[in-house]
């Protein structure tokens, strides 16, 4: 089952290689990571994707806790949460597609932030389900390139995580 | 004053001289408490050297290669209790110390480890003697830290020995570069520290330790476990209690070996791969299972499906200080997460005022049941007067020196050997390499060793593969007068592989057979010990006689044993503990 665990650690160099060697080394699945400070320069928040067994979760989210650079890591999926993820798409824009990209990004509450006489760069936020459908969505013959940032979630209401 | 000499009652002292790096780790090393530093000097540690030659703190203690200075160090601390020390050169000094570091992990081994780096301007250019040190290190330590301001090298240090020392122990690796040795700063030992990242656990759940021990008073068929973070958390008191108070049987994991005495009636023996019949069967088919600090690992359960199948009804009480330990292999039905002696203590407590006792009658029968496992004997061996059987050296080891030795080894067939008939009665006396399983650890782990215990009777056990491979160390021995006893049990043969190859391999010994052996005698004469060759059963008792009266010099004891002699029990790999195949059995 897909888990979304998310981390705070101390903002140090090899904190990241820390963590992601970890994964491998133990053989735990990443369908993405994401990291950057937080408004606390000390601190970075990491968000990872990963899949296993409720066991395999569990595993993980203590050998990360046991990481020494590691403050806290909750499962969100043990509570209710949202989550987000961001995605730029370059795609070829020109005669009759150019019209009808423009009308399916709308319908997806994409915004197009580059354009040049031939291309397109959309920005789209969402759940990666959300991401997936509109790539669907477009001719994929258009699609030049694409680069997403990998989900990052909060916990709903007054589920706070904190140092 | 040096500030290092100010009273504890000036909490933090004031700093006002400037001193180099190097000085500075001298002085933390000094306020920790340290004695030895086993090491190897080289062009990026010069600096701190030329200091350590300065002072008088502690000593230094010069290797022949890297690994065996980690290994030293290692075994200083295995045996002590203390935070092991190690200092070694940027580059090929850290990827040797590689091996001692990762041994040291896989064991849960307290020791800090300096290492030095080029200097920082110097860092990711492909420098002289440059490697990733904090990067290589980073799956065999339990943290790293790169120093790249000698204003933080005192608190870095202090943080090291905590997190090394804390929680479930393992070593910490400190990079040093050059010029953070030689920057000048103010030193000022903290005399706490505190980090938000790393907060050990220490008392367990109360509410959780209830029911633990209203689990153990409803067992049937109890079985208590004991493995090696018992001794590593100095539990072994109070593990000895919990046993005697309930009347339990115990095993003890090859980690764990000493932490309940070997030869009391309640203990019944090592489990697991060479585990006994009457330990490992016990362990299959108990309904309360009480683990201590042990981790469940594919050498001692086998296989976990089989394992879980013994007795479906089975309930698994596990204490440990390490969270991920628990239901990593096996789900367990009571985690205690806590360090073992507290918890222990607390069970014991709550034990003492229960008015609930073991059931007395089924205890009876569950001791009747084992008792016939016993009863197989089967760590028997067929004794003969011609070839001398290297089960009957450890035996008459443990004769010769009353059971009281530190006895380090090497891993193979003679560490099995030396496990199941060298009965440890206390802990911290058996030494060895378990989680890694480095050939080679033996003699350098002895030295550790004697330099903790200078008056105690120090053997290592070895075999002539695992020996040579830190044979050098002979040399280290000399130069301080180091009165080691090596037991070498020479099969010439890699036993242990030879013996898979003899069960799994049909008898293909690709690559096994030692040849073109020294004559170990001369080598040791050549490094200016004792030598001895043994070659009859009827030699081996005052052979050992003389090799430990001889209190001030190293004794080479070459034993040329049975080559075919095996391993039993043995649970093959794959199997659960209950298939075990026993020397009768062939």
């Amino acid at each position: 089952m897909r888990h979304i665990l998310s981390l705070l650690l101390e903002n140090e160099s090899g904190a990241l290689s820390r963590v992601a060697g970890l994964f491998s080394a133990r053989g735990y699945n990443i369908e993405s990571l994401t990291v950057a400070p937080t408004e606390d320069a000390t601190l970075s928040r990491m968000t990872i994707v990963t899949s296993g067994s409720d066991e395999v979760i569990e595993q993980i989210t203590k050998q990360v806790n046991k990481l020494v650079d590691v403050v806290k890591i909750v499962d969100l999926n043990e509570g209710k949460h949202v989550e987000r993820e961001l995605m730029l798409v370059k795609a070829r824009a020109v005669g009759k597609d150019r019209e009808e990209l423009k009308r399916t990004a709308d319908i997806f509450r994409a915004r197009v932030i580059d354009l040049t006489e031939k291309t397109y760069v959309i920005e789209l936020t969402g759940t990666g389900d959300k991401l997936d459908a509109f790539l669907e969505a477009i001719d994929r013959s258009l699609i030049l390139e694409t680069v997403r940032t990998g989900a990052c979630g909060l916990g709903r209401g007054e589920w706070i995580v904190k140092a | 004053m040096k500030l290092s000499d100010a009273p504890n009652s000036q909490p933090t002292p004031v700093a006002t001289e400037l001193i180099s790096g190097a000085e500075i780790l001298c002085r933390a090393l000094k306020a920790e408490g340290v004695e030895f530093v086993f090491g190897y000097p080289g062009g990026a540690v010069l600096v701190i050297y030329d200091e350590i030659y300065k002072q008088k703190a502690f000593s230094h203690i010069l290797v022949r290669h890297e690994q065996a200075a980690l290994h030293a160090a290692d075994a200083y601390a295995r045996s002590t209790g203390r935070p092991g020390v190690a200092l070694v050169t940027s580059g090929p000094g850290v990827t040797n110390a590689i091996t001692g570091i990762a041994t040291a992990y896989m064991d849960s081994i307290p020791m800090v480890v300096i290492t030095g780096q080029v200097p920082t301007h110097a860092i990711g250019q492909d420098a002289f003697q440059e490697c990733d040190t904090v990067g290589i290190t980073r799956p065999c330590v339990k943290h790293n830290f790169l120093v790249k301001d000698v204003a933080d090298l005192a608190e870095t240090l202090k943080k090291a020995f905590y997190v090394a020392t804390t929680g479930r122990p393992g070593p910490v690796v400190v990079d040093i570069p050059k010029d953070v040795s030689i920057a000048k700063a103010p030193f000022a030992y903290p005399q706490s520290v505190e980090m938000r990242s790393y907060k050990p656990v220490t008392k367990g759940h109360t509410g959780q330790i209830k029911k633990a021990m209203q689990m153990l008073l409803d067992a049937r068929q109890p079985m208590i476990y004991v493995g090696g973070g018992a001794i590593l958390g100095d539990a072994s008191p109070q593990v000895t209690e919990l046993v005697r108070t309930l009347g339990y049987p115990c095993t003890n994991t090859l980690m764990g070996l000493g932490a309940y005495p070997a030869s009391d009636r309640q203990f019944v023996g090592m489990l697991g791969m060479h585990g006994t019949v009457e330990a490992n069967m016990a362990m299959q088919y108990c309904d309360v299972l009480i683990a201590v600090g042990a981790r469940f690992d594919d050498r001692v359960i086998g296989n976990p499906g089989h394992f879980a199948s013994g007795n479906p009804a089975r309930k698994i009480i596990h204490i440990d200080i390490d969270p991920s330990s628990i239901s990593k292999r096996v789900k367990v039905d009571v985690p205690i997460v806590g360090n073992i002696k507290d918890v222990l203590l607390e069970l014991l407590a709550l034990l003492k005022s229960a008015e609930q006792k073991p059931d007395p009658a089924a205890i009876e029968a569950w001791w009747k049941q084992i008792e016939e496992w016993r009863a197989k004997d089967c760590l028997k061996y067929k004794k003969t007067s011609s070839i001398i059987k290297p089960q009957y050296v450890v035996e008459k080891l443990w004769e010769v020196t009353k059971g009281d030795a530190f006895v380090t080894s090497d891993v193979g067939q003679h560490q099995m050997w030396a496990a199941q008939y060298y009965r440890f009665d206390k802990p911290r006396r058996w030494i060895n390499s378990g989680g890694l399983g480095t050939m080679g650890v033996g003699l350098p782990y002895a030295m550790g060793v004697k330099f903790a215990h200078p008056d105690a009777d120090v053997a290592c056990i070895t075999g002539e593969g695992s020996v040579q491979m830190c044979i050098q160390e002979l040399s280290t021995c000399k130069q301080y007068h180091l009165p080691i006893k090596v037991i070498l049990l020479n099969n010439r043969y890699l036993g242990m592989v030879r013996q898979w190859q003899d069960f799994f391999h049909g008898n293909r010994h690709a690559e096994s057979y030692m040849d073109a052996l020294p004559d170990f005698v001369k080598l040791a004469e050549a490094y200016g010990h004792v030598g001895m060759r043994i070659e009859k059963p009827a030699d081996v008792e005052g052979a050992l006689k003389d090799a430990f009266a001889m209190k001030d010099r190293l004794v080479f004891m070459d034993f040329v044993t049975d080559q075919k002699e095996n391993v039993f029990p043995m649970v093959p790999g794959g199997k659960g503990i209950s298939e075990m195949i026993l020397a009768e059995d062939l």
